[in-house]
């Protein structure tokens, strides 16, 4: 077994010492090692977005990262985009407009869904799809996430603000 | 599946990397953005000894345009699709990275790691074949530059780099000041990767083509379509010479059956593709191909 390493992870706000192995992703550490289990591993190779996450403010998939690259930068899981009863507009938005059934890929839609309005303001319902198409999901038939997108971004670009 | 055991260093300099890779040779591997190498240690098709991580090696991170345009090798997709410097002189770029996954996989995905993974399917192989890049190689022993053809010839998920050389600059020559360009890939749905697809150079003097370049990907490997390519030079534009051109490439590419479809539906799209990205090119005028 390789040696373990100290990192420190900054997870919404607070920086986390862990001691990881290096070929432990960042999405297993986020898991097991910080206990926030919002961020969900569906395929571990990139194609689903179930484990996407923000790093340095930019999406990408903590299953294809090692825990030791993210030494230092700060990330983003679902837990910091809001929880009980202070939720994001597009936490807001997935609930209202039945963006969700099962809920397992919600994380990683909700901060796509995030990234796509924070760069497009007003995004019609075709580039929220091809935008989103790295993002699967077995209930809904994208339908009402599309929806929600949709329906969020309006509440965000009245209150001004993103993530 | 979980990636099985290996050694990590993170060297923040290329001579710290290329001792690296000097002393681990074979057993060792580069990591770039990850998103194929992780994905292959994920599922233990890689299971590489050591791995040297290059995300710190700052110096390997840029783009410089002056004659020509020179990339680093680890340079973000998604900053050499938003580059303005990278959209000016070969606008070809920009469209084919638009097609690359997604935009978490772009925000990781390099284009250095794009060309030595080699996937068939891969859009940037192909462009760069037709934009006649160079890459540089860099070992503890020296610095070789590298034609795209001779690092890729007919392989595929691998290329000619040596275990101990690390893949550092992307050359692409200035654009001839009246060559257009098209991009065409037929893939199941945006992000996907093609299931063949064509990036086409071409360069005209009136209306007579005095130069063509065409790169195709999705078969057996990236490859030059030099039927195709004959097909054009000294013929006029226009939809004659662009089916020729099409029958060309069809009779060029290396096409493959596999559950995504049959070769002959391959080679089908190859043809369609061709013309559509032909005429893609002959439509866009002015500028460095527009
Ligand atoms: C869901 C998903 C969809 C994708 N869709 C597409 C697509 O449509 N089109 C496409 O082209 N790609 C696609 N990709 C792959 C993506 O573009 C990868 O980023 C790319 O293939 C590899 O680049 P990387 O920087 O991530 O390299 P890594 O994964 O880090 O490395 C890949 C290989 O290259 C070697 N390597 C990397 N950099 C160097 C270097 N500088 N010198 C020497 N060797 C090096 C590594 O050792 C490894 O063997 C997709 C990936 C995913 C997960």
């Amino acid at each position: 077994m390789a040696e373990t390493m100290s990192v420190v992870l900054n997870v919404n706000g607070s920086g986390r010492a862990v001691s990881v192995e290096p070929r432990k992703t960042l999405a297993d550490a986020i898991r097991e090692d910080l206990g926030l289990t919002g961020t969900h591993l569906g395929c571990e190779h990139g194609v689903c977005g179930a484990c996407t996450i923000l790093l340095d403010g930019e999406v990408v998939r903590s299953c294809l990262l090692l825990a030791v690259q993210a030494d230092g930068a700060e990330i983003t899981t679902i837990e910091g985009i809001g929880a009980g009863d202070d939720l994001h507009p597009m936490q807001q938005a997935f609930s209202e407009y039945h963006g969700l059934q099962c809920g397992f890929c919600t994380p990683g839609m909700i901060l796509a869904g995030i990234d796509v309005v924070s760069r497009n303001p007003d995004p019609t319902p075709q580039e929220i799809r091809e935008e989103m198409g790295g993002n699967i999901c077995r209930c809904t038939g994208y339908q009402k996430i599309v929806e929600s997108v949709q329906a969020a971004a309006a509440v965000m670009s009245t209150e001004g603000g993103s993530a | 599946m979980k990636p099985a055991a290996f050694d990590y260093s993170a060297p923040e300099s290329i001579a710290e990397a290329l001792d690296l890779l000097a002393e681990h040779g074979s057993g060792a591997k580069v990591l770039a953005g990850g998103q194929s190498l992780v994905p292959m240690l994920n599922f233990r098709l890689a299971r590489p000894a050591h791995l040297i991580d290059v995300n710190g090696v700052d110096s390997l991170s840029y783009i410089s345009a002056n004659g020509t345009l020179r990339i680093g090798s680890m340079t973000r997709l998604t900053a050499l699709g938003e580059s303005g410097d990278v959209a000016g002189a070969h606008p070809i770029i920009p469209k084919a990275v638009a097609h690359i996954g997604h935009r978490a996989i772009r925000n990781r995905g390099t284009i250095g790691g794009s060309l030595a993974h080699n996937d068939p399917a891969a859009e940037l192989p192909a462009v760069l074949m037709a934009l006649d890049a160079e890459v540089t190689a860099r070992s503890a022993d020296g610095e070789r530059v590298v034609g795209m053809q001779d690092l890729i010839e007919d392989r595929l998920f691998e290329t000619t780099l040596g275990d101990t050389e690390l893949l550092t600059e992307i050359r692409i020559p200035a654009a001839a000041a009246s060559s257009t360009s098209g991009f065409q890939e037929f893939a199941r749905r945006h992000g996907d990767f093609a299931l063949a697809g064509v990036a086409a150079v071409i360069t005209t003097d009136g209306s007579t083509i005095t130069q063509a370049a065409l790169g195709a990907f999705g078969g057996t490997h990236a490859t030059r379509l030099p039927t195709a390519e004959a097909a054009l030079l000294g013929a006029e534009t226009g939809d004659a010479a662009f089916a020729a051109a099409g029958a060309g490439a069809a009779a060029d590419f290396p096409a493959t059956s596999d559950v995504h479809g049959t070769a002959e539906y391959r080679s089908h799209l190859i043809n369609v593709l061709t013309v559509r990205a032909l005429k893609e090119a002959a439509g866009n005028s002015g500028g460095g191909n527009g």
